[in-house]
């Protein structure tokens, strides 16, 4: 019909194109017809409407009159917030353990691959529910709770740490501090005549913490008062058990991805680095790992992908994630179905299309340029 | 010959005619849901996924509980046989999309009757046969005898229910603080709660006190004096199918019905043959036509006393071991909420 072969690719394109969208289009007006017939309109005019329950952890304030809007806000800075912290713990573990596979101490060595093929064959709720019910629910109760020095109280209701109480007008010394803190890696950078200032510029982050030091008021002991402990800052078990049991289950597999990129570096490149003379440790950190890392990014980039994906398992362990508050009680509670599942599914979509594309990009910096 | 065969052609499509017209006539009651249940030869029932009292499953998997009972009812009612039922297990935050969908016909689990599911789910309430409120359990050691002395405790919830709405305004018109920690399981909840996170424990009434008697150890729990809500539980249907709504009422009004006569599943058979009340025999189908009015034969409720047995027995069978009185759901004639409409 068509000729040309480029044209008539151009045309099956088109053609799928069209299917996919007609494929869209009557999926849409099936889930029109269904809300119809059962008498249920589609609209997302719930989120301004006010939530009336209580949100148990949270990092912004939360109250009662708050709208459905800001529990999504809320639910999604949880969510990030054990993502984040459980990335960040998994790597750093990850290229510890990764590192053990590679000892020479036949020990350390297997120690480590014990750690990964026990962790790794185990599925990670069973670890989830493990942490949480068999480690951390025995803990003891508020009225016996562990000191741990520095005035820091563990108990089954979590962990509490004191607080630091800013003086009225001690807002102004932290942000100072914080200016301080942020300008240091520009003064790192930073060079007068042939002077380059490097590792002088510390002194700044110290200068940050005596400015913050002079705002505070008093600080906050956590103490028994009725049924839990007040004062202090809680870390809940729920969001403790949740960091935990992602970092864990993602650790094995990082190590697996680090051990597998050390792996992948030419022997000839340990071997020039001894012939530089260079110590063990400092070959792996300055000549092996920064070539294993270009390796390592895109396989890096779908376990931390994973890792944002399994927060959703928080709701096994009342952690109040976006699953757990968002597409349960608010799903219930307005009685929304459709518009909170699509509303959490286009979250995580967009959030792991901007982790990935961020990853992308940190690629792209540290590839190999090959001319 | 010919002629013959067209003659017979023709009295055989009139015969046809006025035999399907006399079977509309016969079939004055229409409805989707009960001609499916019919064609399918079991009624699928959603209830809970396990709790005391309501709906749960013996050591050799049998289902029981006053829910469960229900279920067997409007069984016996539309196939005649109590046992033609499938039992479907759903979680309190799936319970409506599964109604909704089609997947069972009936939800009796233990759901509270409210405006918004009324509404914005667009599910039809059926039958109300349980009143409560939201209880509080808390450890005995902690020393609480009301729930206003809960300011600061930590108490453990099921996700996806009105009870967090209540917990919320409970607080706020007392100026008290409570703390919530929201389950998705009862499993969990328990067990958190067992292990000292939370310091009580929250439900409906009836749901507390089953979660005491789960516990290790039921006597080193106090249920609380108050109730802070109206829980009135019942069953939902979909919208869109009237009669068969009516029928899941009116299976509820005969177990009533049963208890207000005095008609029990011991006696049932006796009293059958020897009724001269004229109730009692409009009940038990000897008189009078409620079964077909509702769809169902006039043997319908005399099936539902023989096979389920009365309210009361229910009652008693299943929340007598947790020793929850019958309180609100004491008939109307005892000082109780619960009242069937008349039979007329």
């Amino acid at each position: 019909m068509v000729r040309r072969p480029s044209r008539r690719a151009y045309v099956a394109q088109w053609l799928l194109l069209a299917g996919v969208v007609a494929l869209g289009w009557l999926l849409a007006d099936m889930v029109a017809e269904n809300y119809a017939r059962k008498n249920l309109h589609f609209g997302f005019g719930f989120l301004a409407d006010q939530a009336h329950f209580d949100i148990p952890f949270h990092l912004i304030s939360w109250d009662l009159f708050d709208t459905y809007a800001r529990t999504l806000l809320v639910c999604f800075l949880n969510t990030a917030l054990v993502a984040a912290l459980a990335i960040v713990t998994a790597s750093l573990l990850g290229l510890l353990v990764g590192v053990m596979r590679l000892s020479v101490n036949w020990l350390v060595r297997n120690i480590a691959l014990a750690f990964i093929e026990f962790v790794r064959n185990t599925p990670q709720l069973v670890q989830l529910i493990f942490w949480y019910v068999g480690v951390l629910q025995t803990l003891p109760s508020p009225r016996n709770s562990i000191h741990l020095p520095g005035g820091v109280l563990l108990n089954i209701r979590g962990l509490y740490v004191p607080d630091a109480v800013m003086r009225a007008d001690g807002g102004i010394f932290s942000w100072l501090a914080l200016a301080v803190l942020t300008a240091t890696p520009f003064v790192w950078r930073l060079r007068i005549g042939s002077l380059r200032i490097g590792p002088r510029a510390l002194f700044l982050p110290l200068l940050a913490l005596i400015l913050f030091a002079a705002g505070i008021d008093h600080i906050e002991y956590p103490a028994l008062s009725g049924f839990n402990l007040a004062g202090g800052t809680q870390v809940p078990p729920e969001l403790a058990a949740l960091w935990v049991g992602l970092s864990i289950y993602a650790t094995a597999f990082i190590a697996e991805i680090v051990r597998g990129s050390i792996e992948a570096i030419a022997k000839g490149q340990h071997e020039a680095a001894s012939a530089l003379g260079l110590k063990g440790w400092q070959r792996l950190f300055l000549v092996v790992l920064p070539q294993a890392l270009r390796i390592m990014v895109p396989q890096l980039t779908s376990q931390y992908l994973n890792i944002i994906k399994s927060t959703t398992l928080g709701a096994a362990v009342a952690y109040p994630e976006l699953m757990q508050i968002f597409a349960g009680t608010v799903m219930q509670q307005a009685a929304k179905e459709v518009e909170t599942m699509v509303t959490v599914m286009a979250i995580f979509v967009a959030v792991n299309l901007a982790g990935s594309g961020l990853m992308n990009w940190y690629n792209r910096r540290v590839t190999l340029v090959e001319r | 010959m010919r002629y013959i065969t067209r003659v017979a052609t023709c009295c055989a499509v009139v015969a046809g005619m006025v035999g399907f017209t006399a079977g509309s006539w016969a079939q004055e009651v229409k409805s989707a849901t009960i001609d499916a249940i019919k064609k399918r030869g079991e009624l699928i029932c959603g209830v809970d996924t396990g709790i005391p009292g309501f709906a749960f499953q013996d050591s050799a998997g049998k289902w029981a509980g006053l829910d469960i009972s229900y279920c067997r009812a409007l069984a016996t009612a539309v196939l005649g046989s109590a046992d033609k039922v499938k039992f479907i297990g759903t979680t309190s935050k799936v319970r409506f999309s599964v109604l909704q969908s089609g997947e069972i016909d009936v939800l009796i689990r233990d759901s509270t009757l409210t405006l918004t599911r009324n509404t914005e789910l667009g599910l039809a309430t059926g039958a109300n046969n349980f009143f409560t409120g939201e209880a509080f359990m808390v450890k005995k050691a902690l020393n609480v005898a009301h729930a206003k002395e809960l300011n600061g405790a930590t108490i453990c919830v099921l996700t996806g229910t009105t009870l967090e709405l209540n917990i919320a305004d409970y607080g706020r018109a007392n100026n008290i603080k409570i703390n919530t920690l929201l389950f998705e399981r009862p499993e969990e909840a328990f067990a958190a709660a067992e292990a000292g996170r939370c310091d009580g424990y929250t439900d409906d009434g009836g749901s507390v006190a089953a979660a005491r008697s789960s516990m290790k150890n039921p006597d080193d729990w106090v249920i609380l004096p108050e109730l802070i809500s109206r829980e009135f539980l019942g069953s939902y249907t979909r919208q869109g199918d009237e009669r068969w709504n009516i029928l899941v009422r009116w299976t509820h009004m005969a177990m009533l019905e049963a208890e207000v006569l005095g008609i029990t599943q011991a006696n049932v058979d006796e009293i059958k043959k020897t009724a001269t009340n004229p109730e009692v025999r409009g009940f038990l189908g000897l008189e009078e036509n409620f079964g077909k009015k509702l769809g169902v034969d006039n043997d319908w409720a005399y099936r539902i006393v023989k096979e389920v047995g009365n309210y009361g027995e229910n009652y008693d069978k299943y929340f007598g071991p947790l020793k929850l009185p019958r309180g609100w759901n004491d008939l109307y004639t005892k000082g109780g909420l619960q009242y069937p409409l008349p039979w007329r």
